[in-house]
């Protein structure tokens, strides 16, 4: 058992040293015209020594380190408590969730500027993790690739504003019908794939959609993207300083105010908000629908599912095209805050944030999830000093997540369902 | 009300089922049993559609249905429960009998979401439904416990429960009294009995339990290795040499 262990501990130093060395115990300096290689300062190559001997002893010892971070949530002062009934339960969360919404509401007036501009950002991933959360957790297909809907969201709308002028109103709806339709498009080829198989085909889509924006130059500008997307308006009132289309009015001049740009900032936090609290309520009542049930039925046992009658076709397809439509309404409101739009907003990573934020928060829990978004997206704006670290802290959390409690932040909670005794 | 003629299942190079007749009346429990690997599943699965047998009809009052998708079977009244137990687990027990009422709700999302009259109308119904049909197997005090945490009798009797609110006209029960205790099996007899005279269900019944399948069975088939052996009331099994050699005796 020693034996092998330490066997196992050397190879992952190995590995250590032959990742890290080649990349870290190298420099290339320029002389001239020619590269040339020279080692790297003596401190770098003995960091380097230095991690591998921890991954070492991290390894050779691995039992009684996991065995000690086992006895770690014993710490938890609440762990020894009974747990609480149901009911209860449900009815602390939705006035947990009462709460957040009401405390978001005087938010935007008593912070700065860029809190607000956070806080939007922070809604829209809400909406994004919304919406995954209907694909992943509760109808169990892995989507790598999610965030295709929303680049359809946030595209369709600056090419209608650039092509058609189009409004930002009109173009909420639009963009988000737009999304599902390609949310129903891409559901089409998985039908029949599960796991492993339907994350790698959606990861390609994913990728397929950026690319097609990015080297579709004509129509979507390329890389470099599309900009002069115009703000939503308050019943044809504008924010800017100077009303730009015709026939509308401006908000400042309407309301006898001095201009402050705070209103807009604050005028599309609310927008936001409202999406949220929409999207939040529309799935929240899917879930007790049999729509939603279905879903869940089918990640639960699909052979059973259509034993009992469900298509599989209409279930996926269904889960697949309500997720894409909320990720296309994310993207409508991230244009429009955004006011330009490239490819680079909707790279892989944005798929793997929010889906680590459903992971986070708890697959199916719609408290969870929001908790988790805004885990997620404000720390690493606190962190700022730390931002070069921001990718390994946070892979860290996951990591350590998984270890103490893989169901996620705060697990789903069925509903209480009551039944009356029948004759 | 179903026929079966000369069903086959070709799996590569091994036919498993070979040639299986059945014929099951309305009101009529009718067995299936024979020794281990002998295709008595995979009959079930032919006949449920899960499988697309390689030869062979499959006939549900009067029409074929033979190589159908499995849901549609189902939503023609032809429902199974499986050998090992498949249920949502993470569900409620209730939520799991509300998923099999799919048909009888309203499944538009608009109703849905507006929570329209027809909607909770028929929401109220499948959940009374659900309520009685609970009741019936003694599962009605754990309504909102997850269907994962039930014990091993009480996830059988609820996967019944789960065949029966979809309002079925043939059930195919797939072993249901494996793993039970003898209480539990006397429970499970009777309550098979009772589908039949108060619920008017045709049962088709796989089970190793020799005493529940002579007990209950209009009528029994039997196969082995795939090929029809034999097929009489229970008098005329018991007595039939070839089944008593290949299969009772052995017992
Ligand atoms: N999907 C499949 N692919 C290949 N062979 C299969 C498949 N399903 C069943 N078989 C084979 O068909 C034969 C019959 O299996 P089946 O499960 O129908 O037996 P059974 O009568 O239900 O047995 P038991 O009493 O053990 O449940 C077995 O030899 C089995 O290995
Ligand atoms: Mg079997």
């Amino acid at each position: 058992m020693a034996a092998k262990n330490y066997r196992h501990a050397l190879f992952c130093a190995i590995v250590t040293l032959i990742i890290s060395f080649p990349i870290l115990g190298f420099n290339l300096e320029a002389k001239g015209i020619s590269v040339t290689l020279t080692g790297a300062e003596t401190s770098t190559v003995i960091a380097v020594v230095l991690a591998a001997v921890a991954v070492f002893v991290f390894q050779a010892y691995r039992d009684s380190f996991t065995g000690l971070l086992g006895k770690l949530p014993r710490l938890n002062p609440l762990a020894g408590r009974e747990p609480m009934e149901q009911a209860k339960k449900a009815k602390l969360e939705s006035w947990i969730l009462t709460g957040i919404v009401v405390l978001a509401l005087f938010w935007p007036f008593v912070v700065s500027r860029g809190s607000v501009d956070l806080a939007t950002l922070v809604l829209i991933y809400i909406m994004l993790a919304l919406g995954l959360n209907v694909v992943v957790g509760l109808a169990g297909l892995l989507d790598l690739g999610y965030v295709a809907f929303y680049a359809v969201g946030a595209y369709t709308f600056a090419l209608l504003s650039q092509y058609t002028g189009i409004s930002f109103w009109m173009a909420l709806p639009i963009g988000a019908l737009l999304a599902a339709l390609f949310g129903l498009m891409l559901g089409f080829p998985v039908l029949r794939l599960r796991g492993d198989y339907l994350a790698i085909v959606t990861l390609g889509f994913g990728e397929i959609i950026r690319i097609l924006l990015n080297n579709w130059t004509t129509l979507t500008g390329g890389p470099n993207g599309i900009g002069g997307i115009p703000e939503p308006t308050l019943f044809g009132m504008e924010f800017g300083r100077r009303v730009k289309e015709e026939g509308n009015t401006s908000f400042h001049e309407t309301f006898g105010i001095a201009y402050s740009g705070e209103h807009k900032v604050i005028f599309l936090y609310l927008i936001a908000l409202v999406l949220a609290v929409i999207t939040a309520l529309i799935i929240r009542r899917f879930m007790r629908m049999p729509v939603g049930r279905a879903w869940e039925a089918l990640r639960e046992d699909e052979i059973a599912a259509r034993s009992l009658g469900l298509s599989r076709t209409a279930v996926k397809l269904s889960a697949f095209t309500i997720g894409a439509f909320f990720a296309g309404f994310a993207g409508t409101v991230f244009a429009s805050k955004q006011g330009f739009i490239s490819p680079e907003s909707f790279v892989f990573l944005e798929s793997a944030i929010i889906l680590a934020i459903v992971v986070l928060g708890g697959m199916g829990s719609q408290l969870g999830v929001i908790l988790a978004a805004i885990a997620v997206t404000i720390l690493p704006e606190l962190a700022r000093e730390f931002s070069e670290y921001r990718m390994l802290i946070f892979g860290a959390a996951m990591v350590l997540m998984m270890i103490w409690r893989p169901q996620g932040l705060l697990p789903m909670r069925r509903i209480h369902i009551k039944l009356n005794r029948q004759e | 009300m179903l026929e079966v003629q000369n069903l086959s299942m070709r799996f590569g190079g091994l036919l498993a089922v070979d040639g299986v007749s059945l014929d099951i009346q309305e009101r009529e429990i009718v067995s299936i049993i024979g020794p281990n690997g002998a295709g008595k599943t995979t009959v079930f699965n032919c006949m449920s559609g899960f499988y697309k047998p390689s030869g062979g009809k499959i006939i549900f009052e009067g029409k074929e249905v033979q190589g159908k998708p499995d849901y549609k079977i189902s939503r023609l009244g032809m429902v199974r429960t499986f050998q090992h137990v498949r249920l949502f687990t993470q569900m409620s027990v209730v939520e799991n009998l509300l998923v099999a009422q799919h048909r009888h709700l309203n499944t538009n999302m608009l109703a849905g979401l507006f929570g329209t009259p027809d909607y909770k109308r028929r929401e109220q119904k499948a959940l009374d439904r659900a309520a009685y049909w609970l009741e019936r197997v003694g599962l009605l005090d754990l309504a909102n416990r997850d269907a994962g945490n039930l014990a091993y009798g009480q996830q059988r009797r609820l996967e019944i429960a789960r065949c029966m609110v979809t309002e079925p006209k043939l059930l195919m029960l797939d072993e249901p009294a494996a793993g039970l205790n003898p209480a539990e099996t006397k429970e499970l007899n009777q309550l098979i009995v009772s589908l039949k005279e108060d619920y008017n269900v045709s049962v088709v019944l796989i089970e190793h339990d020799m005493s529940l399948v002579m007990d209950i069975s209009d009528r029994i088939n039997v196969i082995n290795q795939g090929c029809p052996l034999a097929s009489g009331t229970p008098e005329e099994i018991r007595q039939n040499d070839d089944v008593i050699k290949a299969y009772l005796g052995e017992a």
